[in-house]
């Protein structure tokens, strides 16, 4: 059978994904959420619901956080992401805010924590001390069906503690 | 739930989409934030042999206060409204970054643009609603030039504009502020498309309204701008009385339908209740 093809139908995307550049031809209709999983490997992104109302897909795009089945992978081109396996040191050590999740319960089945932990990232990028109702707010776009919320708000609470302590420990050796 | 297969080209001006869309012969959506878009490709709700991205067409973003009227560029962002400096936005414009905390999510916010709100057309969307509040003109830019379309011709129904294929939303051009103005909603879920939505903007003195506006959005296929509230409220004094009347001459005059969302009797109680609410707003805001 002869695969119906359209000019421009897949484009050469260059992308930079949690520090690793990658060239990649993509089909212009693949979301970047399948490009990720699929192409790239990184099933930690997790797809909920596929248009934009669960957030599980949440990734960060120049440090801001999109909702990676609501970008095409062509329209990430040139951009530097950052997905969850991006978190974690090399040897395992787990970020702060997986950190946090951990010691405070802010997880039960995990389906929607890669989304969620990066959102956090992003709030506690541009708000070290966020009080509960930013914190809401801001999470308002993640589902958890598991949890009532109320863990995930006591650990990035926590989380904005650890980040805040680690960044004042440079300064303390000095 | 995977979008079917079409070109993408990234236009690096809106005057470059306008010749590609010519080009291309009503075969291609424009694709901006994409925050509604990509859902109606995924769902095969919208299948466009092609995409002309304008996402990053510089300089198409700008807000700009001249006159008494506001302009925004088709492709400022809802989280740019949000944080939009509130001293450029002297009357009833200043409602702008309350309204859009009202939509959709901070992810959604990053990306959705308020253009493609208006060429989206879903009338119960904030900005459409607004759009119509605010006496807006709509310039779309084609290969033949622009043209500007007043917000009472523009949108023709459920996800339907007077935009020509051929054509791209270049810019919003908001008329009419008024002096006070407010926006409220009511939503199943934080961030949802409302089930209804109404606002209000007034112009005059609290004890004596002039041009006053009403518009509920999600009871008909456009905003619905509400003679009747309106008519209640023109010359007199903002009182608890002329604000329960406007209500009521509302939600008489709504002819909402019933889906499985909400039946028609729910939305026509919820345009009374919303209506009061955001004239009461108003009324708050001009007497804190």
């Amino acid at each position: 059978m002869e695969a119906v093809t359209r000019e421009n139908d897949s484009q050469l995307v260059s992308i930079v994904v949690n520090g690793v550049r990658r060239d990649l031809t993509v089909d212009c209709r693949r979301t970047l959420a399948d490009v990720l999983r699929e192409e790239l490997g990184l099933t930690g992104t997790h797809l909920g619901c596929e248009h934009g109302v669960c957030g599980a897909c949440t990734i960060l795009l120049d440090g801001r956080s999109v909702r990676s089945c609501l970008l095409l992978a062509v329209q990430a081109d040139g951009r530097v992401l950052e997905t969850v396996e991006g978190l974690a040191d090399d040897d395992g050590t787990l970020h702060p805010i997986q950190e946090a999740f951990s010691e405070k319960h802010g997880l039960q089945c995990g389906f929607c924590t890669p989304g969620f932990l990066l959102s956090v990232r992003e709030l506690l990028a541009t708000h070290p001390d966020p009080d509960e109702e930013l914190i809401r707010n801001w999470l308002s776009g993640n589902i958890c069906r598991c949890t009532g919320y109320q863990n995930i708000v006591e650990a990035v609470q926590y989380a904005a503690e650890l980040t805040r302590a680690e960044a004042l420990e440079p300064a303390a050796r000095t | 739930m995977k979008p079917p297969p079409f070109s993408y080209r990234r236009a690096a001006s809106l005057g470059e989409a306008a010749e590609w869309l010519a080009d291309l012969g009503g075969e291609a959506k424009v694709l901006a934030g994409g925050q509604s878009l990509v859902p109606m490709l995924s769902f095969r709700l919208a299948r466009p042999s092609a995409l002309v991205d304008v996402s990053r067409v510089p300089d198409a973003c700008d807000l700009r206060h001249e006159e008494g009227r506001l302009r925004i560029g088709a492709l400022a962002t809802h989280r740019q409204l949000e944080h939009a400096p509130l001293e450029e936005l002297p009357g009833g414009f200043a409602l702008l970054p309350r309204a859009a905390r009202l939509v959709g999510h901070p992810p959604i916010r990053l990306r959705g643009t308020f253009g493609g709100s208006i060429a989206h057309a879903d009338p119960a969307a904030e900005w459409c609603v607004l759009a119509t509040l605010f006496d807006a003109e709509i310039v779309a830019l084609s290969r033949a030039g622009v043209r500007t379309i007043p917000v009472a011709e523009f949108f023709r129904g459920f996800f339907a504009t007077a935009l020509r294929p051929d054509e791209v939303l270049a810019e919003v051009v908001l008329r009419h502020g008024g002096r006070e103005a407010a926006l409220v909603e009511f939503a199943r879920r934080h961030g949802d498309f409302a089930l209804v939505a109404a606002a209000a903007s007034l112009d005059g003195t609290p004890e004596r309204v002039v041009e006053p506006r009403v518009v509920v959005g999600g009871v008909h296929d456009v905003p619905f701008r509400s003679a009747a509230a309106e008519a209640a409220l023109a010359g007199a004094a903002l009182t608890p009385e002329a604000i329960a009347a406007a209500a009521a001459a509302a939600a008489a005059e709504v002819e909402p339908a019933s889906d499985v969302h909400a039946d028609a009797a729910h939305r026509r109680q919820l345009t009374g209740t919303l209506v009061r609410r955001a004239l009461e707003e108003v009324r708050s805001r001009w007497r804190p």
